[in-house]
């Protein structure tokens, strides 16, 4: 899950990380009385994850309490990159002397935590976790035994950086770190890290992207943070133990295993579709999960068509199947649903499905051709 | 035959009793895999696999009887840390991790620690080592594969199943299947995996199942052009994904550009790796 600025901003203060005077508010009214406690002038900024929200209009300098209301509003009411903006962070506004960008991310390829820092221009921060960057300084953190002051150290010579706020550096890049692991961060960033013109270190604007498989462990401090990208289906989803992301197109999927879910979309995409969806039932499938798959993909307005494809091995077609009928019992659904099953027992699941009203397909490119003909109209 | 594991390699089930443990410890038993022992806190003393395998509490109450060389898990998320350490400090050196849902943090420890012990992982969120009509560490059906000389390496285990069971259709069977599982942080890379394919001496082309996410198939591209002396195939998904979901797996994710399917087409091609993003051209890739 990626955490908004605000949030970050939240933790960094928790972590002793030093960020700007600032308070978030969805209220446009609430600007002016903000701004008037932090001091004037202030930055209006939209909370939405997208890349390049200054661009698109979402981040605004204020100089009066009333205009700090007025750009709170206009920004409240946008959609950047087709994302509602439903709060706003209100900082104090900062002129800056020098700006560094750090980032403490997973290297994949040696399985440990890294920390890099840069020290010039602006970096999309993702591109720069995947440690593509090999001019981006960097030190290795052995997770057995976590940061180490040397480390930083070694980082802050190689760059210049200057000895006055060394001390600031270490106590920041420290937080970060504890911050990753309490937390089981994928990634923690500060862009920019700036030094400002009346001599501060402070962290103006913060990434965070935790590890959705540690959720388990922190489900308590977790509460606050609704995942802005999630919508209503794929809440429900997850509760059904289901991989549910939703897609812009028409053609509904059930698949299983993550990997034969996306070549699935892939094969629609080749063939002139659009999936309305991703879903992979998992390996817990059951007659409760399927009833619940068809459910959501049944209620979707945009579905046109709905395609099955399950491998049969670890999870059953049969059990899929039992849920298939349970959900056509269930729902009555008007819109045509194609079958494919492959693997041990896709005999017997065909044979439970003979008599529902449903398209059993031996192949699974004629499946899926059959279904992209349909979404089109072309039937 | 198959790399990493044999018909001798005996073979400890840690989370035996659980629903997807006992499940699997049976089809691994049936296809022949030497199953010695299995762990379950609180339950040794018991018996399973029709009273032939014994149950122990703790990996060094079973290590003291068995001395097996591998450990299979099927521990669930929350305990599997410990159940990973519990198996780096027990004395087998090969360590298989079906459990999807490992934190980062701890599966990077684990790496480091078990890397200190000598002790290879194989996963986390695996399908584990499959070497059809011999021997099965992990949860491949039994029968969607047929022996033959391709070595398969895959992030996703059901992916590999179907298309083994393609490849089945037109005769091309497989050496060994190795899921190397879908998340961010894996115990064996597919560079590592390509590494232990050519020294196989039953194993002449490998297929990489790769897909969205990281930039781990363009290091095994480098390798494979620079190092291996057997051909290598590529079947990649996920070139409909959009940016910034994460698709099913903890590690199938294009941020910044990273990660994409087009990006990871190029870099094999470079590298005279056979590439293709279409599931029903597998065949063609393996042949000639």
């Amino acid at each position: 899950m990626k955490l908004l600025e605000y949030q970050s901003k939240k933790l960094f203060r928790q972590y002793g990380i030093p960020v700007p005077t600032g308070q978030v508010t969805s209220i446009a009214r609430d600007a002016k009385h903000i701004s008037e406690e932090i001091g004037l002038p202030v930055v209006v900024k939209a909370q939405v994850l997208v890349e390049g929200r200054g661009a698109a209009g979402g981040i605004r300098l204020v100089r009066t309490p009333e205009e700090a209301e007025v750009q709170a509003a206009e920004i409240l009411s946008l959609r950047i990159h087709g994302l509602p903006v439903r709060k706003v962070q209100i900082d104090e506004a900062i002129s800056i002397e020098k700006e560094y960008f750090i980032v403490i991310t997973f290297d994949r390829s040696k399985k440990q935590p890294l920390l890099m820092m840069y020290d010039s221009g602006t970096i999309y921060i993702e591109t720069a976790a995947n440690a593509l960057f090999d001019h981006l300084e960097r030190v290795y953190i052995d997770p057995l035994i976590g940061l180490q002051r040397y480390q930083i150290r070694q980082l802050a010579y190689r760059l210049d950086f200057p000895n006055k706020f060394l001390r600031s550096l270490g106590e920041i890049c420290f937080g970060m770190w504890r911050l990753f692991s309490d937390l089981d961060a994928r990634m923690v960033a500060i862009n920019p890290l700036a030094i400002t013109n009346d001599q501060r270190l402070l962290a103006l604007d913060g990434k965070i992207t935790l590890d959705s498989n540690a959720d388990f462990r922190h489900t308590s401090q977790l509460d606050f943070l609704d995942d802005p990208l999630l919508n209503a289906a794929e809440i429900e989803a997850h509760k059904h133990g289901l991989e549910y992301i939703k897609l812009p197109g028409n053609i509904s999927c059930m698949v299983n295993g993550a990997g034969l879910t996306m070549a699935t979309l892939d094969m629609i995409a080749d063939e002139g579709g659009s999936p309305a969806n991703f879903l992979d039932l998992g390996s817990g499938v059951n007659n409760e999960s399927v009833n619940a798959a068809m459910k959501i993909l049944l209620t979707d307005p945009d579905t046109k068509v709905v395609i099955i494809n399950i491998f049969g091995g670890i999870i059953r077609c049969g059990d899929v199947a039992a849920g298939v009928q349970r959900a056509m019992q269930n729902y009555n659904p008007q819109i045509p649903i194609l079958i494919h099953f492959d693997g041990s027992d896709a005999e017997t699941g065909y044979a439970m499905l003979r008599e529902s009203r449903v398209m059993l397909m031996s192949s699974l490119s004629e499946a899926i051709k059959r279904a992209v003909e349909i979404a089109s109209g072309n039937v | 035959m198959s790399i990493l594991i044999n018909n001798t390699t005996r073979v400890i089930v840690q989370g035996i009793t659980g629903r997807e443990g006992s499940f699997h410890a049976e089809r691994m038993f049936e296809m022949g895999t030497q199953i010695v022992a299995g762990v379950s806190p609180g339950k040794g003393g018991s018996w399973v696999l029709g009273e032939k395998v014994p149950v122990f509490d703790t990996m060094q109450g079973a290590m003291e009887v068995t001395e097996a060389d591998a450990s299979i898990l099927f521990v669930p998320a929350r305990q599997s840390t410990d159940a990973l350490f519990e198996a780096a400090d027990s004395g087998v050196n090969l360590v298989v991790c079906i459990t999807e849902g490992v934190p980062l943090l701890d599966i990077s420890k684990v790496c480091k620690y078990m890397e200190s012990k000598n002790v290879r992982l194989i996963g986390p969120n695996c399908s584990g080592i499959f070497n059809p009509g011999g021997v099965n560490l992990g949860v491949a059906p039994a029968d969607c594969a047929i022996p033959g000389n391709i070595g398969v390496i895959s992030r996703s285990g059901t992916l590999s199943f179907y298309v083994m069971n393609e490849m089945k259709k037109i005769g091309l069977g497989v050496s060994t299947c190795l899921g190397i599982g879908g998340d961010l942080i894996q115990g064996t890379s597919f560079t590592e995996a390509l590494e232990l394919f050519d020294m196989d001496p039953y194993t002449e082309r490998v297929l990489m199942i790769g897909e969205i996410g990281g930039l781990e198939e363009e290091r095994a591209a480098k390798y494979a052009a620079y190092k291996m002396s057997k051909p290598v195939s590529a079947f990649l998904v996920g070139s409909s994904a959009p940016t910034g979901r994460k698709m099913g797996h903890s590690g199938a994710f294009i941020e910044g550009g990273i990660g994409t399917v087009q990006a990871k087409v190029e870099a094999l091609e470079v590298s005279g790796v056979r590439v293709t993003t279409h599931i029903d051209c597998i065949g063609e890739i393996l042949k000639g």
